[in-house]
């Protein structure tokens, strides 16, 4: 549980550091994914399987954990009540199986466009491939957030992520036998901290680009951002992003 | 004190059990929560009606043996206390107080409020003892033991087995007491020969028994009456891991 | 009833060594052959069932509570001595051998208490070695302090959770005789009987507290640890469990009980807060090391807050009668000395019955810290009980029933006049005399458990051979229906009052009576009081619900019914020891001062008490106690 957790949790920072280059324009986000898609089969294939298997052992340990802890305590209290723990750690498999369905819907979403297949068009060019067309991944993260309930579905499920993540990150040191006493409550806050920092990462993206869209703000290329993201009084209701 | 109590009665491991409830005047503030117990079951027989079962032993706090969740926590609301050793003084005038057995598959309910905690000594004889012959010890001093060891070793021994953590986890996991035990001994020089052994058995024999896992939600910390710390755990995973490792390579 | 104590020959350092050699053993081999019973888990009990199951023996233990970790010895706070002399302060042996008979008025067996002494420090290294945490000094080394009735510091102890520390250490070592099968283990077993066989004792009785099944055990020999009788008061400092049931059965079964009179009343209690009280704390008597016990000089100060009383005002009693000791008076003179006060009207708190115990000048001369590094659990304990804070306002303490020095009679090899049946620990009436010094009751519980009865029942297994009888057997079978039919007898009594309420009314009596101070015609009217409350037990008890089950109210009831047993044969003890030694007080016999005065003349021996059938009078038989090593003196501690 620890170990898959802490793979992760090391995954989860990398993600949100490679997304904000979104905020570095086009030809980086851009670059960024071929040069992910262009490293040598093996690796990019090993690293999907890797993460692939560490969901699911986490998933799994998770489910049977779960299963068991039910089994051990077939009865509750009449009255229930916590001293200490917190709603974050009380509900990891609540957050939990509502991430791991994001997870699935977000590979859906943006790995594979099965979602939205007119991703699928959107290409570019970068430098870096040599003049092959690569994936507009600028376009399309635009094109996604600009519309309001799917950045509403993400930023919602990145706060159950912080939350999930702030239980988790302690709990994973208290599982490897790395806690004491001297030093918990600041382990408790430095994950409390990387809860947020992770939150406010990976809704930045969105966020800007709604706060763009109601032109409060101006951070994305101002002529892709027009040619995916309709403005916003023209629509009060959402419509699926099209070319 | 007027109290109004809402008390789980149960005749028998296999009987379903029920609430009942109990109104008792008169009650001292000055009285502890287990002489107010008395004093409803000299209410209940002088009425004809048989007493509540619940274990008591010692009343001074040390024993281990009284149990009970009061209001949803066990031992009750007050920190560092055991339910004989909390005081009526605590609680409202008039206030209805909800009395439950310690729950646990582990842990079945023998009558009333008395339930069965010999899983605990089962996994004390999986692995709780430093093997030494009665005859065969070096001079106590012989060794000498860092006094920050020594009283962190006495900080895990002063558990006294009431099984409060287990009530208060929400997975009925015993990890606060295996750790305890494990970690009194494993910080200890005399200790050192049996360690990976011991915490291998130890936790193989708290699984045995159907405890829950640790979600490391902190509430068996939080309702220790001896405040034992949660860095025991982190010290038995360690311990653990170290021992498992070690076994795979040997 | 013979009275052989079977001291052995020689010098008093050589009497154990010599008896060692001399004492059969039995061939490793064999040892699986014999069956033996322990009953009670405590030091004494556990300890020995555990070491005899290492040795190989067949060990059944049984303990009423739900697991042998819990018996009292776990509430020992203290400490436990030790004549280790690692403070180089001048202790010995011999010292901590003379301390004990002198702290026990000079009514103890002198080779007993020699061997206690001598195995002393053996008791410390066993336990270090299974892992006590021992507190330490900062170079490592085992830590000492000093206790009441010692002027060396040689008692080593784990925080005030001393008892609970020693006792896991035991308990540890138990199971894991448990665990490789050596010990049966039967929790939530209550001692009903003992069954004598062709005059040894040869099994046990029991009643099984879950499922109540009255059950037979059949072995070689019985050893029971079944500690102390002191809630025949009803209110004392033992656990609410603790009972004389098992000791007095085996006294109706031959057993001479020696000494019933000899009870400690410990001076450091909380004082009673009401009716309701079901049991009184403890508090260490390690507090008397920086505390100072105090009363108002003058009565009409007793119901002003104590900060309100200027020091001119308050007699600081203990320093002024005993200089030399102070507020580290023993026990009994103490206690004594608080119930003086009271009696005086100078007593503190509800009902006057109270004394202070004032930290200030400690809290002054270390600061705040260092007191409660010392004592922080003990004053969080008090705050738990009392709701006030002892930091900023003194304590008030007041005696209380603490441990019963008196118990089974026991030879030398701790084997009572019943052949066969050993008894250890707090249950057997040797050691102490007439007054406990502190930190010595853990040392003689496991002392009797790890290394006096693992060798002296060899000696008898091996003289009688092995061979436990049938548990089915007709004997086994009349002592069953004797306990089924008692049994029967308290669920179809059918009166109106609870086995509580008696058991209350007899506290009253017994500390009324027979508390701190005795006299002749208080002592008889306890007897009548005591006979008449038995007669209205069998008219007028209540027990509800049925024997199949836990039954809390079936298990008071027999006990209760022991305990008048008992508390008219502790009166009569003292009605006939007329005079004053250690913990039994009689107001004939003391000085103009109030002291103690002891008539080595007439009462230097153990009353020996023989059961002579229900309702006849029991007889008393003495066994003279010699003293060769020590002086008989006056105890003094001014």
């Amino acid at each position: 549980m620890a170990l898959s957790g802490f793979v992760l949790v090391g995954f989860v920072f990398v993600h949100m550091a490679g997304n904000l280059q979104m905020f570095a324009g086009a030809e980086a986000i851009n670059t960024y994914a071929y040069q992910l898609k262009a490293l040598p089969w093996f690796v990019l294939w090993g690293s999907r399987l890797f993460l692939l298997v560490a969901v699911v052992v986490h998933a799994w340990t998770a489910a049977k954990i779960c299963a068991e802890n039910r089994a051990s305590r077939p009865t509750t209290n009449d009255v229930e009540v916590t001293k200490k723990s917190g709603w974050a750690s009380l509900n990891m498999g609540l957050t939990g199986s509502i991430l791991f369905a994001f997870i699935v819907f977000h590979i859906l979403h943006f790995t594979t466009q099965t979602v939205f297949p007119e991703y699928k068009e959107l290409t570019t060019h970068v430098p870096a491939s040599d003049g092959a067309e690569v994936h507009d991944v600028y376009l399309m993260v635009l094109s996604s957030f600009g519309v309001e309930w799917l950045s509403a579905v993400y930023v919602l499920c990145m706060f159950l992520l912080c939350r999930h993540l702030t239980h988790g990150v302690s709990s994973m040191f208290q599982s490897l036998g790395l806690r004491q006493e001297s030093w918990r409550s600041k382990l408790d806050s430095l994950a409390t901290l990387y809860g947020w920092v992770i939150f406010f990462g990976f809704i930045s993206i969105p966020l800007a680009v709604i706060l763009q869209k109601h032109g409060a703000v101006e951070v994305f290329d101002k002529v892709a951002f027009d040619q995916v993201v309709p403005a916003a009084v023209s629509s009060s209701i959402p419509e699926a992003p099209t070319q | 004190m007027k109290l109004q109590l809402k008390i789980w009665r149960q005749d028998g491991s296999e009987d379903p059990g029920q609430f009942e409830m109990h109104d008792l005047n008169g009650v001292s503030e000055d009285c502890s929560f287990l002489e107010m117990l008395d004093l409803l079951n000299e209410q209940l027989l002088e009425n004809g009606k048989e007493p509540v079962s619940f274990d008591h032993d010692c009343r001074e706090g040390i024993c281990g043996t009284c149990s009970l969740t009061i209001n949803g926590l066990p031992h009750g609301p007050e920190d560092s206390t055991t339910t004989c050793q909390l005081h009526m003084r605590k609680f409202r005038d008039g206030e209805t107080i909800t009395i439950e057995p310690f729950r646990a598959k582990a842990f079945p309910v023998v009558r009333d409020l008395v339930v069965d905690r010999s899983p605990f000594d089962k996994i004390i004889q999986a692995g709780g003892y430093v093997s030494v012959r009665t005859g065969s010890a070096p001079d106590g001093n012989a060794i000498p033991i860092a006094k920050q060891d020594a009283d962190l070793a006495m900080d895990a021994a002063a558990c006294i087995g009431c099984g409060a953590c287990v009530a208060a986890c929400k997975n009925a996991s015993a990890m606060l007491f295996t750790s305890a035990k494990a970690g009194h001994l494993n910080l200890l020089p005399q200790g050192q020969a049996e360690k990976d052994q011991r915490v291998l058995n130890m936790v193989a024999a708290m699984d045995e028994a159907g405890f829950g896992n640790c979600r490391n939600y902190g509430e068996c910390s939080a309702a220790c009456p001896k405040d034992i710390s949660l860095d025991f755990i982190a010290k038995l995973n360690r311990d653990y891991s170290v021992a498992s490792v070690k076994k795979i390579l040997s | 009833m013979i009275l052989d104590a079977k001291i052995p020959a020689g010098t008093l350092s050589e009497k154990w060594d010599n008896h060692r050699f001399s004492m059969k053993l039995v061939n490793p081999a064999n040892k699986r052959k014999y069956r033996i019973i322990v009953v009670g888990s405590g030091l004494a009990g556990g300890s020995a069932a555990a070491t005899l199951g290492e040795l190989g023996y067949n060990v059944n233990c049984f303990c009423y509570q739900d697991s042998p970790r819990r018996a009292h010895s776990i509430a020992a706070q203290g400490g436990i001595n030790g004549s280790k002399n690692y403070q180089n302060d001048g202790d010995s042996i011999h010292r901590l051998f003379y301390d004990t008979v002198k702290g026990g008025d000079f009514r103890s067996r002198e080779a007993n208490v020699y061997r206690l002494a001598q195995v002393s420090g053996n008791i410390i290294d066993q336990c270090v070695a299974q892992g006590v945490p021992f507190a330490r000094e900062y170079g490592g080394l085992l830590a000492n302090r000093s206790f009441g009735g010692a002027q060396v510091s040689r008692t080593f102890y784990a925080r005030g959770q001393t008892g609970q520390q020693l006792l896991l250490g035991a308990y540890s070592s138990l199971s894991r005789q448990i665990a490789s099968g050596q010990v049966k283990m039967h929790n939530r077993h209550e001692m009903l009987d003992v069954v004598v066989v062709n005059g040894h004792a040869k099994g046990i009785i029991t009643r099984n507290l879950i499922t109540g099944a009255i059950e037979s055990w059949s072995a070689d020999a019985v050893i029971l640890a079944t500690g102390g009788y002191g809630n025949a008061y009803f209110l004392s400092t033992n656990a609410t469990g603790c009972n004389v049931t098992a000791a007095f059965r085996a006294h109706k079964r031959g057993a001479g009980f020696a000494n019933p009179c000899y009870t400690q009343i410990h001076p450091t209690c909380i004082p009673v807060s009401g009716d309701h009280q079901s049991k009184l704390t403890l508090m260490s008597e390690s507090l008397r090391n920086d505390g100072r016990v105090w009363v108002p000089k003058d009565p009409a100060d007793c119901n002003k807050s104590p900060d309100q009383i200027p020091e001119e005002a308050r007699d600081y009693y203990l320093e002024r009668k005993y200089p030399s000791f102070g507020n580290l008076a023993p026990r009994d003179i103490s206690s004594r000395s608080a119930k003086e006060a009271c009696d005086n009207g100078l007593g503190v708190g509800p009902g006057g019955r109270g004394v202070y115990l004032d930290f200030s000048d400690a809290i002054d001369r270390f600061g705040e810290s260092m007191i409660r590094e010392r004592y922080g659990n003990l004053f969080q304990m008090y705050e738990r009980i009392t709701g006030e804070n002892a930091y900023s306002r003194p304590m008030r303490i007041y005696p209380a029933i603490h441990y019963t020095m008196g118990g089974l009679w026991v030879d030398y090899n701790l084997m009572s006049t019943l052949p066969g049946c050993f008894v250890l620990g707090e249950a057997n009436f040797s050691d102490h005399g007439a007054n406990r010094l502190g930190a010595s009751a853990l040392m003689q519980g496991l002392s009797d458990g790890y290394f006096v009865i693992p060798y002296t029942v060899a000696n008898y297994l091996a003289e009688e051979g092995a061979g436990a009888p049938d548990p089915d057997g007709p004997i086994f079978k009349e002592a069953i229906d004797q306990v089924r039919e008692r049994v029967a007898g308290y669920l179809s009594s059918g009166g109106k009052r609870s086995s509580r309420s008696y058991h209350k009314e007899l506290g009253h009596i017994m500390w009324e009576f027979a508390g701190m101070a005795r006299n002749a015609s208080g002592l008889q009217k306890a007897i009548g009081l005591i006979q008449d409350l038995k007669e209205d037990f069998s008219q007028n008890l209540t027990v509800p619900g049925k024997g199949e089950h836990l039954n809390a109210e079936l298990e008071r009831a027999s006990r209760t019914e022991d305990f008048l047993d008992f508390g008219e044969l502790l009166c009569r003890d003292a009605l006939e020891r007329d005079e004053s030694c250690g913990g039994h007080f009689r107001e004939e016999h003391q000085t103009a001062e109030g002291e103690a005065v002891r008539d080595d003349e007439n009462f230097s021996h153990a009353a020996v008490w023989e059961h002579n059938g229900q309702g006849k009078e029991p007889t008393r038989h003495k066994e003279d106690l010699h003293f060769e090593n020590v002086k008989l003196a006056v105890r003094s501690y001014k």
